[in-house]
């Protein structure tokens, strides 16, 4: 088992796994986001309070949900790149972490179109919405500090220390709702009780979720086998590939 | 390979001489806590004079300036180590490196928290911070500066080797440093309309042994980073 994991620290072999891996991502990311989108935007009912737009929910959710999700992604990639030094793990991390600013700014930017209509406000400083907010700040400051060291072994080095330090921020977010008294709804999607919302409006919201995941996994897979190409530009796979690109 | 010396002894030998060599820089010690009072000083000519406004956001100004006070001092931390070579030094030593990186955090504190802590009641009165109030200033500080040190130094060990990181440290560590000012300022304000605020202090407590017990090994591994 873990000889045959260890074989894919190899450059050319995980950015090969990347590049069989990526059509299965693109396809059921494209296909779970659209039909859950569809399902959520068109069919699903009204909110009996929030009328239509409640809907955002759909976009939101699995924006925020993914954005921690990515961020333990990154976390545990650069916690493998640290303690058994394999390089793809960091190029991983690395490739994550703008992915995971975007996602993170798209739940709080949908959160904030979402309050203005529900609660009169863009924004309240409130434990969940400011935590998300650290999350973003944790975001880019991985970002500044893999971008600041010119050696890029250093920097995935630096740049996961830092996420790893963050990663205490997670909890606090997951549970703010339940910890503070907060203007955030709690949760409604539980995973080991019923969850407090109809399976009309349930379903497509679980698809949309998953959905996420596999666009976030897509992008992942493309920066990552940008990065490779980036950091192994002077192997000879990476020639090769390139003068076989030329060449076509 | 012999430690040659005790734990206890390492940690004495260091932060000794980190104390010795800031008393002989003393600008080291009094520049940021010129800039600490300045900025408080700055607050009530921008929001203007009245003692209930002054009163009502006193808290958050003396620990928002508490937090830059104390990321300004923080840059100096390790860099002078790592300019001459002592740094290298340290970590090639067979002492443990968490209790030499715990030495110089704790001489750090010493030398930056405890005169901001002993400052801040003048710079309370100033503020009109509501008497009740005072003991819950205190308390705050005393528990919030040392996390405030030892969540910094994870930055300055991270970025003492780069040459323009001062912009990048705040970046970096301010996020962390949020939970200690939402703490410590709701402590404040509890305290100010006599409710108790015992359960924002243990939190704070919290993360003073969270982070002492954590950071070191960060602030170490952060530092191998570094000096490679």
């Amino acid at each position: 088992m873990w000889k045959w994991l260890n074989s894919y620290a190899d450059p050319e072999r995980s950015y090969k796994l990347a590049g069989t891996l990526l059509p299965w991502f693109v396809c059921l990311a494209i296909a779970l986001i659209g039909v859950g989108t569809t399902w959520g935007l068109l069919f699903a009912p009204m909110d009996y309070q929030q009328g239509d737009s409640f809907r955002i929910i759909y976009i939101h959710v699995p924006a925020a949900s993914m954005s921690m999700a990515a961020y333990m992604g990154m976390a545990t990639a650069s916690f493998i790149g640290i303690v058994w030094q394999i390089k793809a793990a960091d190029w991983a991390a690395a490739s994550i972490a703008p992915i995971g600013a975007v996602i993170t700014f798209i739940a709080l930017f949908t959160g904030a179109a979402w309050g203005k209509p529900m609660w009169g406000t863009w924004w309240v400083w409130d434990a969940r919405l400011t935590s998300e907010l650290v999350l973003l700040f944790l975001y880019l400051g991985v970002i500044a500090l893999y971008a600041s060291f010119e050696d890029k072994v250093l920097a995935a080095r630096a740049a996961g220390i830092l996420a790893i330090v963050g990663v205490v921020n997670i909890p606090i977010i997951k549970y703010s709702v339940d910890w503070w008294s907060s203007l955030h709804q709690p949760a409604t999607i539980k995973i080991t009780e019923k969850s407090t919302m109809t399976g009309d409006m349930l379903y497509p919201l679980i698809i949309n979720i998953f959905g996420f995941g596999m666009m976030i996994g897509a992008i992942t897979l493309v920066r990552f086998r940008a990065e490779v190409l980036a950091r192994n530009g002077m192997r000879p796979w990476v020639r090769a590939l390139a003068t076989q690109e030329v060449s076509k | 390979m012999k430690r040659g010396i005790s734990y206890t002894k390492a940690f004495t030998t260091l932060l000794q001489r980190d104390l010795r060599i800031a008393i002989r820089h003393r600008g080291d010690i009094f520049n940021p806590l010129l800039f600490f009072i300045l900025v408080v000083t700055l607050f009530p000519l921008g929001i203007g004079p009245e003692p209930q406004v002054l009163t009502r956001v006193a808290p958050g100004i003396i620990w928002v300036a508490a937090l830059l006070a104390s990321m300004l001092s923080l840059e100096r931390l390790f860099k002078a180590d790592y300019n001459d070579g002592s740094l290298e030094q340290m970590l090639l030593s067979p002492q443990p490196l968490v209790i030499l990186v715990l030495a110089k955090v704790f001489a750090h504190w010493i030398l930056t928290g405890v005169p901001l802590i002993l400052v801040a009641p003048l710079l309370a009165v100033l503020l009109h911070l509501d008497s009740n109030s005072y003991v819950a200033l205190m308390a705050t500080l005393a528990l919030g500066t040392p996390v405030l040190s030892l969540l910094g130094a994870i930055g300055v060990a991270l970025t003492v080797g780069l040459r323009k990181g001062g912009v990048l440290l705040s970046l970096l560590i301010l996020p962390l440093y949020i939970p200690v000012l939402i703490f410590a300022t709701s402590a404040i304000d509890s305290a100010s309309i006599n409710l108790p605020y015992s359960g924002q202090l243990a939190i704070i407590g919290a993360m003073l042994i969270g982070s002492l017990i954590m950071a070191p090994f960060a602030i170490g591994a952060s530092l191998r980073v570094s000096t490679n």
